[in-house]
């Protein structure tokens, strides 16, 4: 009993309606301009974007699923680069709620040359709140210089207080710089209550790396380059993303010069500005220094997509196309390779998954990325918002969402629920903060932030993995079981 | 290729193919790392006495600490009352922090909202974000109560939570009689079991300030911050039936992070009624589980007439018996029978498994008064707790911690260390090791770098499924803790005598 196109958007149209009716006035008409249903552009015109309003303020009360900058700072972009440290500069719960539960996988002896899985934290108190931080700042630098010697830099995360106090960690970062003989010690001002959510925090780590990176490059640097040199931007390598991406371009051929930031290092950030082309899968998180770096150093960039056969197919290519011939066969012999694995794949599990339907809500770039994965699994996404979108995100998503795609922005707790309760879908994908919510509701669920503790989900070796995942919580016997027989 | 269809390498066994390992390797060339050799002299005079002494002369920097902040007790304690929806005043950020921590310990959802505080509320105040948000939070969520806090953001700019809340009543957020109780929970004073503390002590202000108390026979029941309430308060209700004493619980949150999967997501489950906290006031005694995080809560209850009685998370015999005592006193009800045959049981395991664990080393951390009450048990036991760790205890953990380790043969060259962290810890383990620990979650840092075995015992605990299910209070709960460390020394013994020709002869069958 599958819908049509007009009775899909008929229904979604109802439901937005249906759920607007228990906001306060104010309230509904903010949360409208934040879900629609998605209009294919036709010859008579179209929107260009899904129609909805993003990047604006969370309205307080709703529970909404969005962190904040210090999350998009520290969690995201900052906190995978393994050879430095970094500060959660502040209170001691934001590192400790943020502390390793991101599975940004990195190779290194933790807590002597690394130190992702660790939680660093000024742990302030009332007097560092009165009296002001900065003097424990600076002792705390001190402090890592003598029992982690091998690190390679230091950040300074701020937390809330940070700014509201007056802190210059501006200028004990650069006294501590000088003193420490020029090494790398970045202030980020990403305090929580910066912005609307987790991605003005991203963007601030990005002109952070800009400024206390990039500019302060000794321009006699030695780097060996290649004709082939290329940057992985915007893979935190969560359960070994950046990995299984990483043998696919090195199998081409090309020379991956630095990651960004999973299972980063100084080194690489360092390197980066030599790239031939800057290879980006998170747009969202470091579209800026990308941006920049084209400006700056005239490295082009190019977004790519390594979920599932059919995106990474059209990614190699895409990819390739900036390079020679020599590269370009590269792309068709990988793609020749992994063929049999695939067809292999898709044949095990299609089967199992052939017109299951799915709804998203995620962050960054997975809400549009992963859609294709699922296409080629047979599945179909109804739904899918962003936590911290912004329209951009939004205008990239119509070239991957169906005519009469429920859209849904910063969706609240009680939306996503009442969205779910009605479609019905076979999977949803979101957060921890989501999962046992559908799952008492006995709709089968992944994480999709952390791939819920299993991974790596890109390229060609991820993609089995997906497959095998997706396959295994919708087609969990328990779901069987969650009525009482005698009921 | 090692990938394949028919057998799926995940993370474990993909990266330990030889074309990842090569590409890692490979990858070092441009990481500019340093050199091996130093790398492992470093790592080497990380296990120094030398180390320990720098690492123990720290002044600022925190590493790894073994605490979090206010208001993720505020949460805690706010989720245990009927129909009550957390309200966080401050920046968004914080609860989504709180909502997933809570989630990797219990399995289970954790609803509770913000205030969604940004940069001009940090310039004119929260006030607009008060009164929208308990309007939307109402209307949407429907709870019978909202229980207000706060994030450091909040309490740095000094919002007037009683002000603000009066005001949104007034606006008409919520019904003029709805309950909105409130607690100032900075994260920069304390630690989680302070916010549960205050948020316990600001509700219980709500309900009972400006009441006449009429005494009544009943007693009141306060967990503390416990990653074990699903378990223990079910434990403690069940003790309390056998012994027919009228009780009522003060934050129950043992339902509402247990709920079945039978199709309905319930938001809110179980709690303890506003009506029966209302009540509260009228009790003979209140009684704690965690003095440490109660503090201020007892003290309350005390200038109300209660009679009011502390315990220190307690695990065992002797601990179970004394609080079991206290009980019988204050309510004039006898322990019966079945729990004087429970508690023989667990005497009788003791006594079957003892010679495992006596004289057994071990250093454990975690919250003050979780560590209080199993260090209590692990001299009971016979074990030496050589090390005992509490980054939120302070001098006064410390000379309880020093009481009992001066009251038992084991506890000679034992130490409590207040304030300090799980890198201080890591020294610890290094100079002067142990045969096991007990901690949390990151404890397996710690086992990892120093091969001491982790028996995993605290808050939270992500990377195990269900032990908040189980208590670890009454005579059962002690049988449940004396298993697991069995099952930790028992699986060492025979990891340690499995090399065929080697070591194997001891690989008994019979322990």
């Amino acid at each position: 009993m599958s819908l049509t196109v007009e009775q899909t958007k008929e229904r979604n149209n109802a439901l937005i309606k249906e759920v607007l009716e228990v906001y306060p006035q104010k309230t509904a008409k903010n949360r409208a301009k934040h879900l629609g249903t998605y209009e294919e552009a036709t010859e008579e015109g179209g929107k260009s974007d899904c129609g909805v309003k993003s990047n604006v303020k969370s309205v307080p009360g709703v529970m909404t699923i969005r962190g904040c900058a210090y999350a998009g700072s520290k969690g995201v972009v900052w906190g995978p680069i393994k050879d430095m440290i970094h500060i959660s500069h502040g209170p001691v719960g934001c590192g400790q709620y943020s502390w390793g539960a991101r599975r940004n996988y990195y190779i290194g002896t933790t807590g002597i040359d690394s130190f992702v899985t660790m939680q660093f934290t000024s742990d302030f108190q009332e007097k560092d709140i009165v009296f002001g931080g900065d003097k424990k700042l600076e002792k705390i630098m001190d402090e890592i210089q003598v029992l982690f010697p091998l690190n390679k830099g230091i950040t300074v995360q701020s937390e809330c207080p940070i700014g509201l106090i007056g802190d210059d960690i501006e200028a004990v970062s650069k006294k501590k710089s000088k003193e420490f003989g020029g090494k790398t010690i970045v202030p980020v001002r990403c305090e929580g209550f910066r912005g609307v959510s987790q991605s003005l925090g991203h963007h601030i780590a990005n002109d952070a790396i800009r400024d206390f990176v990039f500019d302060k490059l000794d321009p006699t640097r030695e780097f060996q380059s290649t004709p082939y040199d290329v940057a992985i931007i915007g893979d935190y390598n969560i359960g070994g993303d950046a990995w299984s991406s990483r043998i696919l371009l090195e199998e081409m051929g090309l020379r991956v010069i630095a990651q960004w930031s999973g299972d980063g290092s100084i080194a690489e950030l360092e390197n980066t500005p030599k790239a031939k082309l800057n290879v980006l899968h998170c747009y969202r998180s470091m579209n800026y220094i990308s941006r920049h770096m084209e400006e700056k150093y005239g490295i082009p960039w190019v977004e790519y997509n390594f979920f599932g056969p059919s995106k990474i197919e059209a990614s190699l290519r895409e990819i390739a196309s900036h390079f020679d011939d020599k590269i370009k066969e590269g792309a068709e012999r990988v793609i020749a390779k992994y063929k049999a694995l695939t067809e292999a794949v898709i044949a095990k599990y299609r089967p199992r998954l052939e017109g299951k339907t799915v709804m998203l809500f995620v962050g960054g770039l997975r809400p549009r990325h992963v859609i294709g994965a699922y296409e080629d699994l047979g599945m179909i996404v109804v739904g899918t918002g962003y936590e911290f979108g912004h329209n951009d995100d939004y205008e990239r998503t119509t070239h991957y969402v169906k005519d009469g795609t429920l859209i849904y922005d910063d969706v609240t707790g009680f939306e996503f629920e009442k969205f779910v309760e009605k479609i019905q879908p076979d999977l949803v994908g979101s957060g921890i903060k989501e999962k046992y919510v559908f799952q008492k509701m006995g709709v089968p669920f992944r994480q999709m932030h952390s791939w819920d503790y299993s991974g790596p989900y890109h390229g060609y070796d991820g993609f089995g993995i997906f497959a095998r995942d997706m396959d295994m919580a919708i087609n969990n016997p328990v779901w069987g079981l969650t009525k009482a027989p005698w009921k | 290729m090692s990938q394949n269809a028919e057998n799926v390498l995940d993370h474990f066994n993909l990266f330990r193919e030889p074309e990842y390992v090569e590409m890692l390797e490979n990858k070092k060339s441009f990481e500019n790392g340093h050199p091996v050799e130093l790398v492992a002299e470093i790592r080497d005079w990380t296990k120094s006495w030398e180390y320990r002494e720098a690492n123990f002369a720290r002044e600022a920097l925190t590493v790894n600490p073994a605490k979090a902040c206010q208001p993720l007790g505020a949460v805690f304690a706010a989720v245990g009352f009927e129909g009550t929806l957390p309200f966080v005043h401050g920046s968004q950020g914080c609860v989504a922090y709180y909502r997933s921590h809570f989630s990797r310990h219990f399995k289970e959802p954790s609803s509770c909202v913000s205030s969604s505080m940004t940069e001009d509320a940090a310039v004119f105040g929260g006030l607009n974000n008060m009164i929208d948000g308990l309007a939307n939070a109402y209307a949407m969520y429907k709870p019978k109560m909202i229980a207000v806090s706060t994030t450091c953001m909040a309490e740095v700019i000094g919002d007037d939570l009683k002000g603000f809340i009066a005001t949104a009543k007034l606006k008409g957020s919520v019904p003029e009689d709805f309950d909105v109780p409130h607690a100032h929970t900075p994260a920069f004073v304390g630690s989680h079991v302070t916010g549960y503390d205050n948020t316990m002590r600001g509700i219980l202000t709500h309900f009972w300030e400006g009441k006449e108390r009429v005494p009544t026979q009943k007693i009141n029941f306060i967990g503390g911050f416990d990653g074990y309430t699903v378990g223990n308060l079910r434990e403690v209700k069940r003790m309390f039936g056998l012994m027919d004493v009228d009780y009522t619980i003060l934050s129950d949150n043992s339902d509402v992070w247990d709920t079945p999967a039978d199709g309905e997501f319930r938001m809110y489950d179980g709690g303890t009624t506003l009506e029966d906290t209302k009540a509260a006031l009228n009790a003979k005694a209140t009684i704690s589980m965690q003095e440490f995080s109660t503090e201020k809560t007892l003290a309350f209850a005390a200038n109300h007439g209660h009679e009011v009685a502390s315990f220190n998370h307690p695990v065992g015999v002797a601990a179970t018996d004394k609080f079991l005592m206290e009980v019988a006193r204050i309510t004039g009800k006898p322990i019966p029978l079945e729990l004087e045959k429970e508690r023989g049981r667990l005497v009788d395991a003791i006594a079957d498994s003892s010679a495992h664990i006596h004289g057994k080393k071990f250093a454990l951390y975690g919250d003050p008064d979780l560590t209080l009450g199993l260090t209590a048990f692990l001299l009971e036991l016979g074990a030496e707790p050589v090390h005992v760790l509490s980054t939120n205890g302070g001098k006064e953990w410390a000379a309880k911690v020093q009481a009992l380790l001066d009251g038992s043969p084991f506890g000679k060259n034992c130490h409590a260390y207040a304030g300090k962290d799980l890198w201080h810890m890591r020294s610890l383990l290094f100079t002067e090791p142990v045969d096991f620990l007990i901690g949390n979650t990151y404890g397996k840092y710690l086992e990892r770098d120093t091969s001491t075995p982790l028996i995993r015992i605290g808050f939270p605990v992500f990377d195990r499924h269900h032990y908040h299910r189980y208590p670890v209070w009454g005579y059962q709960g002690g049988l449940n803790v004396l298993v697991w460390i069995l099952d930790k020394i028992f699986d060492e013994m025979d990891r340690t005598t499995n090399i065929p020709s080697k070591t194997d002869f001891s690989f008994d069958i019979i322990r």
